[in-house]
């Protein structure tokens, strides 16, 4: 199943809980991290995830589009996405 | 003219932390708030807790294990049958699967029915025949090995690699990780449960289970994959969820097809890192947390009541992905009259019996 197919399944409340149906698997994520998966599930790319960011949160210096970076790479360790996916690249 | 309620019995009232099934079935038959069901328990143990769960549970009678023989199982069966009548069995403990194989015949001739394998179905999915299944199914298994002395753990890991898990024929498994390890777990299992004792290569990964029924024709009736999400120390499940897998679902179509299995099954597997799936072990029955396919919106215990009673029966598609059980433990009240009645008689009429 591609990454972006995985993002697509999953299941996400407003309240930040996340669940994903191929492994039964259960999360909890702030709102920042709810809006970040929002919009990687939209096919974002990894600025524009950022871009995203800055315009719901009072982002003031830090590096929205390396904090993103590292959020993927977190859902990869936690086998929410198999690859990079193409939007968050 | 009275007409008597449609009578089904079900076996495997235990209802420790590790559950038998028994319970779970007869939730699920009872979902569905058919009043003029009766429910008869057939339970091994006066103090099987299932027992006691009036609510659900109509008639209670005491049964002879399968090793006393099979005409002291007929005959309690067939009294059981004189004082309530019976419509459907559905056994649900692994020891006792090859009795009511055998007697299956005579209890149709009763008019009971039931939905169960061959034996030779049956022996195609023992723990001792795991690999040939495999092969036969196209299901990967891990590598496993059948002994029957001691001195075969020697050199057994030439074939099964440490850490392997050591198993009975029927149930148990503990992990070993050393020749002294293989050693104690060998002898406790030729203790409990006798030979063959198995010898099963150690896979990590998660674990994944299906509930499922097979309709006798190589084609399933229904499937509900699940993910435990809470295990007990003797690793049972004790929460759980169902979830999105068809390849899950196509192991045990696969096995349904190798095998023309009849009745009810769980297949356990394990998904390794790679994604791979892991054939672990096929039980010939219902598992114990068989309650979640009904809240999956797939009453698989109702399909095999209905197979054994011989009704056209059409395949059941769809279930509810995120459907969880969470296990618990309560306190039954019960009435010192009713264990008495159950410890002297060896039975529990709540119902009247036939009237």
């Amino acid at each position: 199943m591609s990454a972006i197919l995985r993002l697509k399944e999953l299941a996400l409340s407003d309240t930040g809980f996340v669940f994903d149906p191929a492994s039964g698997a259960t999360f909890t994520v702030n709102p920042t991290g709810l809006c970040a998966l929002n919009a990687m599930k939209d096919g974002l790319s990894r600025e524009e995830v950022a871009a995203r960011l800055r315009e719901r949160f009072d982002i003031r210096g830090g590096d929205p589009a390396r904090d993103v970076g590292e959020f993927v790479e977190l859902l990869r360790q936690h086998g929410l996405i198999s690859a990079e996916p193409e939007g968050a690249q | 003219m009275k007409t008597r309620p449609r009578t089904i019995a079900v076996t495997g009232l235990n209802a420790t932390d590790n559950p038998a099934p028994g319970v779970g079935v007869i939730r699920a038959l009872r979902a569905g708030g058919d009043a003029s069901l009766r429910i008869v328990g057939l339970a091994y143990d006066a103090l099987d807790p299932g027992a006691y769960a009036g609510d659900i549970v109509s008639d209670v009678f005491m049964i002879p294990y399968p090793s006393q023989g099979l005409e002291a199982f007929v005959s309690r069966l067939e009294y059981v049958h004189r004082r309530v009548g019976l419509d459907v069995i559905i056994p649900t403990l692994d020891a006792e699967l090859p009795s009511f194989i055998d007697i299956a015949p005579r209890l149709h001739a009763m008019g009971i029915g039931t939905c169960l394998p061959t034996r030779e179905q049956l022996d195609l999915r023992s723990k001792a025949s795991l690999a040939a299944l495999g092969a036969r199914a196209g299901i990967r298994v891990p590598r496993t090995a059948a002994l029957s002395d001691a001195d075969e753990l020697l050199r057994i890991h030439e074939r099964v690699p440490y850490p392997f898990h050591v198993k009975g024929v029927f149930y148990g498994a503990t992990l070993a990780t050393t020749f002294d390890e293989a050693v104690s777990a060998y002898y406790k299992v030729i203790a409990q449960w006798g030979l063959p004792v198995l010898v099963q290569e150690h896979v990590t990964g998660e674990e994944l289970d299906v509930v499922a029924v097979g309709d006798g024709e190589g084609g399933l009736v229904g499937a509900v994959p699940m993910k435990k999400m809470l295990l007990t120390d003797k690793g049972k499940g004790w929460a759980g969820i169902t979830v999105r897998d068809p390849e899950l679902v196509g192991i045990a179509q696969a096995f349904a097809e190798a095998t023309r299995w009849r009745g009810p099954f769980e297949v356990e597997v394990m998904r390794d890192a790679h994604g791979r799936y892991h054939l672990i072990e096929v039980n010939p029955r219902f598992p114990a947390w068989v309650y979640l396919s009904v809240a999956a919106g797939m009453n698989l215990p109702r399909a095999v009541v209905d197979l054994a009673a011989g009704a056209p029966i059409e395949p059941l598609r769809g279930y509810e992905v995120g459907a969880m059980f969470v296990r618990i433990s309560i306190d039954q009240v019960a009435r010192i009259s009713d264990f008495q009645s159950m410890v002297t008689t060896g039975e529990l009429v709540r119902s009247g019996g036939l009237s």
